[in-house]
């Protein structure tokens, strides 16, 4: 058999049946009423005691979206979801709002635990590993935030959305949907009006955050689509790094995922949002797996701040993502880091907006598609300047690298500038893993898995080293794993 | 030590070796020499294990262990090195990453402690001086836009580093020039020992002039017709395959 072909056997033997994370928790639990409705919106904003004019919010984006329409244009393909089959809200019994570590259910700090989520703070701190603050999302709630006091010393708030809407309900007014508004597009409508958690950060002026903050999200529950809502306030002269795994159980059925992420940062301000989403992408039949349609953006606010994001995205059975920046501020700088591998059935559509408004400001995007298997990968991306903003400046590069012959990669950039100062670069290149590279790495004695991951790993090294240095060897070894049987 | 044995090989049903031998002792040097399309590739790459070839009949022994059903890492690992007629090139991924990787499965498949860092740094460093390589091109990635010279010089590098107990030089010589040729000649005398086998691949006796062979074989239609010593390779150079060939 060439090599290759043996490769994509491989992969299709390995990559997706060994989802490590498909197991999942029995716990009981506590579901809204199944279908899309206001009496459903109701139930979640009374279980989460909030307040009357968050109800208000939530209803008025759930006549937005019921004005809107599906998004067609992505180059995906899935069966049109029906909002009346699916729960929109489930929750472990008894858990109402994030508790101090000893009152959660030992049964879910295990399900963490075999997650390999450092929940326990004590252990953290004695060294083993660097601080990383946890806010742990399961289904539709928060279960634990941990580091918060620790973190509030510095007047750095970090907590899941639902208490900030209660605790801090003046920042939450002021920046919620000012970043992605609540008719953006038709999941941002739905998120707006059934979100149920997601983590709130807010960080005070010229603060550093003296440890990576992180939020984990886990789909457990059967026929549940999870609405994630995420806002990080990075204040004037701050900086903040922030990183979100997420994982779920091996199901035939698919389920949605459609969570919304905004950051703000002002004069001065630096974010670094990093993700590792590797949510359960279906068997290698293309049964089941999440459907992850997400809007995440930045808005760089203030002068001189800067947004970075990276991504690695190996889950998901569809994916429709294009995390963002809004360069307001003069001289404030936006970047995008993302290596998107898509294996079996997998479908990727996904890529950024850079949107220059201010002067002086720049941008970077180093997009790294793989595809393997039957897999479709695109990038879309767009970069524009407004006609005020001079001098701005992008430079783009998207690669593509094929695994077998079945597989296909795409790569749709606009670019639209009307200001003649704009300086925009696009370079793109795809290539393919050959049978004679595999043959010359075998005739040096490195195994085929082995030439595989050094491959991959050279072909995205750029974006891996992006990532923050607790990411980066888990990163790697996804990267590894997502393609072929374990990296070392 | 090293032998091919009745070996016939096919690709899409067209035979290239037909009933091909060879035995190579312990320390010598074969020159293989043949015209365009006698088979002299082919069998380097089915030695190496390279798949799309169907071998019909024969086997390859290396210390009396048949190649034929291992992989080609495992032959690597073994023993057997390629020096490829045209290195393949490997983008993002340096030289010495590619080296350190390669080196590490050799010591893991042969049961030996993996080098430090800084002691592979030191091997690497030393070898690559040898062959007059500097620093700077084994931190790009592997081949991409190499010379013709630089790739050979590395293909001799690799070897050099992995030490192994059979050597197939296919074409070497291949797109070099005179001092090129002469560099990359001197490293592979300096790896001849009494050990160490060499089956020298070429089309030209100017490298013979550099490696000096035990043997010279004229191979034509996927076998052996003619073996001498150094001086076939001289008649060769003077009066073609023309008196050789029926």
């Amino acid at each position: 058999m060439p090599a290759v072909k043996e490769t994509v056997k491989q992969v299709d033997d390995i990559g997706v049946d060994k989802y490590k994370f498909g197991w999942s928790t029995d716990l009981e639990t506590e579901t809204a009423p199944i279908g899309l409705t206001e009496e459903t919106i109701k139930f979640i904003s009374k279980k989460k005691n909030e307040p009357e004019w968050m109800l208000e919010w939530r209803l008025d984006a759930y006549q937005r979206f019921l004005s809107m329409k599906e998004p067609e244009w992505a180059k995906v393909n899935y069966p049109s979801i029906n909002y009346n089959d699916m729960y929109f809200y489930s929750a472990p019994k008894d858990v109402d709002g994030p508790k101090s570590l000893d009152e959660v259910d030992p049964e879910l700090l295990k399900t963490y635990d075999k997650l390999g989520i450092p929940l326990k703070e004590q252990e953290i701190l004695s060294g083993v590993k660097s601080n990383i603050a946890v806010d742990a999302v399961f289904d539709s709630v928060s279960v634990v935030t941990t580091f918060k006091e620790k973190l509030s010393e510095e007047g750095i708030i970090f907590c899941s959305i639902s208490e900030a809407i209660k605790d801090h309900p003046e920042l939450v007014r002021k920046y919620l949907s000012s970043v992605v508004p609540k008719s953006d597009n038709y999941y941002s409508a739905l998120n707006s009006a059934v979100f149920t958690d997601g983590s709130f950060v807010y960080i005070p002026p010229n603060t550093r955050c003296p440890m990576e903050l992180s939020t984990y999200f886990r789909i457990n529950a059967e026929n549940t689509g999870q609405f994630e809502r995420t806002l990080v306030i990075a204040d004037k002269g701050s900086y903040v790094s922030y990183l979100e795994g997420c994982t779920a159980p091996q199901r035939d059925e698919n389920q949605l995922h459609a969570a919304v992420v905004e950051l703000v940062a002002l004069e001065n301000a630096e974010i670094k949002y990093s993700t590792v989403q590797n949510w359960y992408p279906g068997d290698e039949n293309g049964v089941g797996g999440i459907y992850n349609f997400v809007t995440k953006r930045g808005d760089c606010r203030g002068k001189n701040s800067k947004i970075s994001w990276t991504q690695v995205e190996t889950g998901s059975a569809v994916t429709w993502k294009y995390p963002s920046c809004i360069l307001r501020g003069d001289n404030s700088v936006g970047e995008f880091y993302s290596i998107a591998i898509s294996n079996s059935y997998q479908q990727i559509d996904s890529g950024t907006k850079m949107v220059h408004l201010g002067k002086n400001t720049s941008s970077k995007i180093i997009s790294k598609g793989i595809s393997a298997g039957h897999s479709s990968n695109a990038y879309r991306g767009l970069v524009s300047s407004h006609r005020r903003a001079e001098n701005a400046r992008n430079f783009t590069q998207c690669d593509s690298l094929l695994i077998g012959n079945k597989c296909s990669a795409h790569t749709v950039p606009y670019i639209e500038t009307k200001n003649s100062t704009s300086v925009f670069e696009h370079e793109a290149t795809t290539s393919k893993i050959s049978d004679d590279q595999i043959f010359y790495c075998g005739q040096r004695g490195i195994n085929i898995e082995d030439a595989i991951a050094l491959i991959v790993n050279g072909f995205c090294k750029e974006v891996l080293q992006e990532l923050p240095m607790e990411f980066a060897v888990e990163a790697q070894k996804l990267v590894g794993i997502s393609l072929e049987g374990s990296v070392g | 030590m090293f032998n091919v044995s009745n070996l016939t090989v096919s690709v899409e049903d067209n035979e290239i070796l037909n009933n091909f031998s060879l035995d190579v002792g312990p320390g010598e040097v074969h020159a293989i020499m043949g015209p365009n399309g006698s088979g002299k590739s082919t069998l380097a790459h089915v030695c190496a294990g390279k798949e799309d070839y169907t071998v019909l009949n024969g086997e390859i022994n290396l210390n009396g262990e048949d190649l034929l059903d291992l992989e080609a890492d495992e032959r690597s690992t073994k023993g057997l090195f390629l020096a490829f007629q045209y290195p393949i090139e490997i983008p993002g991924v340096t030289t010495l990453t590619f080296l350190k990787s390669s080196l590490e499965a050799h010591y893991k498949a042969n049961n030996k402690e993996v080098l430090s860092t800084p002691d592979f740094m030191k091997l690497v460093k030393k070898k690559s001086a040898e062959l007059n390589i500097d620093d700077s091109m084994i931190k790009r990635p592997l081949n991409v836009g190499f010379s013709g010279g630089e790739k050979k010089r590395n293909e001799i590098l690799q070897m050099a580093l992995l030490d192994p107990e059979i050597c197939i030089l296919d074409e070497t010589d291949s797109g070099l020039d005179i001092d090129a040729l002469r560099l990359v000649a001197e490293g592979v005398n300096n790896l001849r020992n009494e050990k160490r086998s060499f089956i020298v691949i070429t089309h030209y006796q100017r490298l013979l002039d550099y490696i000096k062979p035990d043997f010279v074989h004229i191979m034509y239609n996927g076998k052996i017709i003619e073996t001498g010593d150094s001086s076939l390779a001289l008649e060769l150079e003077k009066s073609g395959y023309n008196n050789y060939i029926k």
